[in-house]
């Protein structure tokens, strides 16, 4: 049993958001990055689970990005795995990025892709479903839980107004979220153990990027918040009928 | 050249979200000066022709109830042939867990540009740059779409639906598409309660109702408003609410009309996940809580004392209205 968990570094969740250069470009001075918390709690968790169950599996990590996210994929591999590859390429665009996934899935023959719901970044939700496309396989998105018996899934996903159970046979991809599994801390045995596993970097493949990031935008600021007595909470229903025409 | 828009249905109805998909659709129609087409997968009870009122003049249906059951191989194949046969060139999906997962697929198969998230009409004066939230709501990108079909899947909550007259003629589409991989083998529905992604109004509560015993307040409110109600990380952390309902950055992200925080202090992870919110009223005892300065209205007070006589005068409010 091989599985490929998608990794990917994004800004630390409280980090200032801000753009230079014309507002082209995300400010990257003084953000401390992190793996992006799906991939990390929730798919790499999970897959370290499975592992821990049944010691054949393998686990390795992917992620397409220059040498800056080498950091992130350390930590990593600190929390479990067996070893990593870099694609060595920036890009903002799924569809590029989902193409050089499916590259590496189609060599490396994984039997189930785990990949985060989205990024806290771009929040595209979209690679996994991509990389599914290209590579033929079934899909699950948003599973809050995962189960393996032989080679047989058995997953949990979200729906709008509740979850849905569903049933696939590998090989699969699956996108992970908040329930798939618990946030797990590095220990020092792993962190020792994760510099000298392997981290691979292959150069990226031809594919196109399909879009482009024009420019970004702040959203406008509150005008300021109107307090309310709180005595006086006819007011705030006054003014939240009237006023706002929320209710 | 045409307007493609996904209807996505469950329990035998078309969702508000593909209501407010199709307004859009239209309104990207008129943009473009052509004319926008619906798609349904699977089988619903209401009539279909009365989707024209939101300016559509044409469903497509496959009316095959196997497709009730989304697996987004079978999906996207269908979609696929649809697009073909309607000579789509702009495809609209809800931004819902269906239109998320279906919409990348179908991206990947046309190689088709996409782009997620949609909160506004796309700008087609020079090229084609859709709008859509970045960072978890603390900023916007816009994005180009540099291929000759394009998809946008657009948020809930975004686009305003507009009902006005017309009917859609229902043309019957044959799908070559094959068995679902996916097995579907139940469906747990919270029943009763309004899905948190599509409501108007959103009630919730934070560690400062100190227990799940105190939620009762909360529900009572959420009930006079017909309100879904939603939670701080900490609470779905220590299973107060189901996890379902965390809000925030690493939780579910809503853009209700309404947002009424309780007994939420306002840290950045939460705002991210509810800053789109038309209003946000905040009630908390501490006026230094970070909430306030991302509010529309606050009151400072006590949750316990606060919340039952709110809910009281909207019950008021609501009698004499
Ligand atoms: C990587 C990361 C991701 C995160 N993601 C999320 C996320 O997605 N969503 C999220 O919510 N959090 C998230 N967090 C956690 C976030 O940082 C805060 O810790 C959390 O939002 C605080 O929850 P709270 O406001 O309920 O609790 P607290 O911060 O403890 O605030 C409780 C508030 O209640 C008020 N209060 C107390 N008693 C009363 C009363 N009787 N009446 C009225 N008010 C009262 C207090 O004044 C206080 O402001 C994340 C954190 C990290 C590090």
């Amino acid at each position: 049993m091989k599985i490929l968990v998608c990794v990917s570094k994004t800004p630390d969740t409280t980090s200032k958001v801000a753009f230079t250069d014309g507002n082209t470009k995300f400010d990257e001075a003084g953000v401390q990055w992190i793996i992006n918390p799906y991939d990390e709690w929730y798919s790499l968790v999970r897959a370290i689970e499975l592992k821990e169950k049944d010691a054949s599996v393998v686990i390795h990590m992917v992620t397409v990005g220059g040498a800056d996210t080498e950091p992130i994929i350390r930590k990593a591999l600190a929390l479990g795995g067996d070893e990593a590859i870099r694609v060595n390429s920036d890009s903002t665009d799924s569809y590029y990025i989902a193409a050089q996934i499916a590259e590496i899935a189609k060599q490396g023959g994984y039997d189930l892709i785990f990949t985060g719901k989205e990024t806290l970044d771009y929040n595209g939700s979209s690679i996994g479903g991509m990389v599914a496309e290209l590579t033929d396989a079934p899909y699950i998105s948003l599973a809050t839980k995962f189960d393996l018996e032989g080679t047989t899934a058995t997953v949990t996903r979200e729906i709008e107004g509740g979850e849905e159970v569903a049933e696939v046979a590998l090989p699969a991809v699956v996108s992970c979220q908040k329930g798939m599994a618990e946030q797990r801390i590095p220990n020092m045995r792993g962190i020792m153990a994760a510099r000298t596993k392997p981290l691979k970097v292959t150069e990226p493949v031809a594919a196109d990027a399909l879009t482009a990031i024009v420019n970004f935008e702040l959203p406008p600021a509150k005008a300021g918040v109107k307090l309310v007595d709180a005595e006086n909470v006819e007011e705030l229903v006054r003014l939240l009928h009237e006023e706002a025409k929320a209710i | 050249m045409s307007v493609l828009v996904f209807i996505d249905h469950a329990d035998g109805h078309v969702k508000k979200s593909s209501l407010e998909a199709l307004t859009y659709g239209a309104k990207v129609a008129a943009q473009l000066g052509t004319s926008a087409e619906g798609l349904l997968l699977g089988t619903v009870t209401e009539d279909l022709a009365a989707l024209g009122k939101y300016g559509v003049t044409k469903i497509h249906q496959a009316a095959n109830e196997a497709l009730n059951n989304l697996d987004t191989q079978v999906y996207a194949a269908a979609i696929a042939e649809a697009v073909t046969a309607s000579g789509a060139t702009v495809i609209i999906f809800s931004h819902t867990p269906t239109g998320k997962a279906v919409a990348a697929r179908v991206s990947a198969k046309l190689k088709a540009g996409l782009v997620t998230g949609a909160c506004a009409l796309p700008d087609t004066s020079n090229g084609f740059v859709v709008k859509k939230g970045v960072f978890s709501g603390k900023a916007f990108a816009n994005v180009s779409i540099n291929t000759a079909v394009k998809i946008i899947s657009l948020n809930p909550n975004s686009y305003m639906t507009v009902a006005g007259e017309g009917t859609a003629a229902v043309a019957p589409l044959a799908i070559s598409a094959g068995a679902a991989k996916v097995k579907v083998t139940a469906v747990n529905k919270v029943s009763g309660d309004v899905p948190l992604t599509e409501a108007d109004i959103v009630v919730s509560g934070g560690r400062g109702l100190k227990g799940p015993e105190n939620w009762g307040i909360l529900l009572d409110l959420a009930k006079v408003l017909g309100a879904a109600t939603a939670c701080s990380r900490p609470v779905g952390d220590a299973h107060w609410r189901p996890h379902h309902e965390h809000v925030g950055q690493t939780g579910v992200q809503v853009a209700p009309n309404l947002y009424i925080a309780v007994g939420i202090s306002g840290a950045i992870q939460h705002l991210a996940g509810v800053n789109r919110s038309k209003i946000i009223v905040v009630i908390n005892k501490d006026p230094e809580a970070p909430f306030f300065k991302a509010a529309d209205y606050g009151i400072v007070g006590d949750a316990f004392e606060v919340l039952p006589k709110l809910t009281e005068a909207i019950k008021k409010m609501k009698a004499s209205a």
